[in-house]
C-alpha cells in the first residue's frame, strides 16, 4: 500500500510530469509564467483543486452513474474552483488580480478533468490523493521553472530581485506572448534530450 | 459602427485569443496536425462561442447580478456551456445531419475548450453591452479559426521536414506557434 502510494506520487514529478510529458493544461502554463510568483501561485491553486476533486470523485465513484459522470465531475471541480477563487480574493488579493480570469478557468484545465476521469474514477481515495498531489506538485514545479527562465531573461529578476547585475539588457521577447511558446517548446526539447538516451 | 469595427479588429488580430491571450491552446496543438480537423474545429468554435457568449451574457445580466449571486458565475457558466454543447449536438444530429457529420467529433471537445469559457468571462469583466458581447464573441472565434488554420498549414509542412529528434512533434509545434504569434504581435499598438 505504502509502496504504491509512493509510486503514484512520484510519477507526477518526472515520468508523467504535466505539462511536459502529458501535454495538457497549456493555457495557464503559457499565460501566467511571466514571473515565478505568478507561476507558483497558479500551481498551488491548481494543486488544491486537483487533490480535492480527486478525493471527492474517488469517494463517489460507485455512486455516480457512468452516463453523466463527466457532468458530475465538472460540477465537483467547479465547486472547488469557486472555493479557491473566494479564498484568493480574500487573502491574496494582488495575486488574484494578476492571475485574473485564469483562476475561474481552472475549471476547464484538462489536467484536472483528465486525472478525475483517468485515475480517480478507478482508484481508492488514498491513491487518488497521492496522484493529485504528485501531479499538482509536478505542475507547480514546471510553472515555477518556466517562470524562472522567462522572468530572469525577460526582466533580469527572480522573485523581484535582480540576478544578472546592472549592465544586463532585458530580453523582453521572453515575457511577451511569442516568447512563451518558444520558451516552452525549447524546454520540452531539453526534457526529451535528458529523458531519452 | 466605427466602435464595433475597432472592437472586431482588436479581437481578431491585436488580442488574438490563441496567440495573445493563450486561451484554447489544447485544441490548438491537438487538432492542428491536419487541415481538415483544423477547419472542423474552427467552425465548431465559431458556432458554439457565439451562442455561449449570448446566453452567458443574458444569464449574468438578468439573473446573477440582480440576485447578487455573482460568486456562482464560474459554476453556472460551465454548466451553461456544457449543456449548450450537448443541446447543439443533439439538434444538429436530428436536423442538419450534413453539418453534424462535419462538426460532430469536435463538439464534445469544446466543453473543455477554455477559449469559450474565457471569452464569456472577458465579456463580463470588460462590462460589454449586449451588442459588444455579440461582436466580441464572434470576432474572437474568427480570430481563433484564423490562427488555427494558419498554424495547421505551417504544421503540415513541418511533418514532412527533417526535424531533429528531440524537437519533434509538440516541441517544434510550440516553436512554430511562437513564430506565428510573433507575426500577430506586429499588430500590437494598432488599436
Amino acid at each position: 500500500m505504502a509502496q504504491s502510494m509512493v509510486k503514484e506520487f512520484t510519477k507526477g514529478l518526472w515520468a508523467e510530469i504535466p505539462p511536459f510529458r502529458l501535454v495538457l493544461g497549456l493555457c495557464p502554463v503559457l499565460a501566467v509564467t511571466k514571473s515565478v510568483e505568478n507561476g507558483i501561485g497558479m500551481g498551488i491553486a491548481t494543486t488544491f483543486v486537483l487533490v480535492c476533486s480527486n478525493l471527492l470523485v474517488s469517494l463517489l465513484r460507485s455512486v455516480i452513474p457512468a452516463k453523466v459522470r463527466i457532468a458530475a465531475y465538472i460540477i465537483i471541480i467547479a465547486t472547488f474552483v469557486t472555493v479557491v477563487e473566494l479564498v484568493m480574493q480574500a487573502y491574496t488579493y494582488p495575486l488574484f488580480l494578476k492571475l485574473g480570469i485564469f483562476i475561474p478557468l481552472i475549471v476547464v484545465n484538462c489536467i484536472v478533468l483528465g486525472r478525475a476521469e483517468a485515475f480517480a474514477s478507478k482508484n481508492s481515495p488514498v491513491l487518488s490523493i497521492a496522484d493529485g498531489l504528485g501531479m499538482g506538485i509536478g505542475f507547480t514545479l514546471s510553472l515555477g521553472a518556466l517562470g524562472a527562465v522567462r522572468e530572469s531573461l525577460g526582466n533580469g529578476t527572480i522573485l523581484g530581485s535582480p540576478v544578472f547585475g546592472p549592465e544586463f539588457q532585458p530580453f523582453t521577447f521572453m515575457v511577451e506572448a511569442p516568447g512563451a511558446f518558444v520558451c516552452l517548446g525549447l524546454m520540452l526539447c531539453l526534457m526529451n534530450l535528458i529523458g531519452k538516451k | 459602427m466605427g466602435d464595433y469595427f475597432v472592437l472586431a479588429i482588436s479581437c481578431i488580430f491585436v488580442n488574438n485569443i490563441l496567440l495573445a491571450q493563450f486561451l484554447g491552446n489544447c485544441p490548438f496543438l491537438g487538432t492542428s496536425k491536419k487541415m481538415e480537423t483544423a477547419t472542423g474545429m474552427a467552425m465548431a468554435v465559431v458556432f458554439v462561442l457565439v451562442l455561449a457568449g449570448i446566453i452567458t451574457w443574458i444569464t449574468d445580466t438578468y439573473l446573477l447580478k440582480p440576485l447578487d449571486i455573482e460568486f456562482l458565475r464560474t459554476l453556472s457558466f460551465i454548466l451553461i456551456i456544457a449543456s449548450l454543447v450537448q443541446f447543439v449536438e443533439m439538434f444538429l444530429k436530428k436536423s442538419i445531419p450534413a453539418l453534424y457529420a462535419g462538426l460532430g467529433i469536435f463538439l464534445p471537445l469544446i466543453t473543455t475548450n477554455c477559449a469559450v469559457m474565457g471569452v464569456c468571462l472577458i465579456n463580463i469583466n470588460e462590462e460589454y453591452t449586449f451588442m459588444q458581447s455579440l461582436v466580441s464573441s464572434f470576432t474572437y472565434a474568427v480570430g481563433f479559426g484564423l490562427a488555427l488554420i494558419l498554424f495547421a498549414g505551417v504544421r503540415e509542412r513541418t511533418i514532412i521536414a527533417r526535424v531533429p529528434k528531440p524537437l519533434q512533434d509538440t516541441s517544434i509545434g510550440l516553436v512554430t506557434a511562437g513564430m506565428i504569434a510573433l507575426s500577430f504581435f506586429a499588430f500590437k499598438g494598432m488599436v
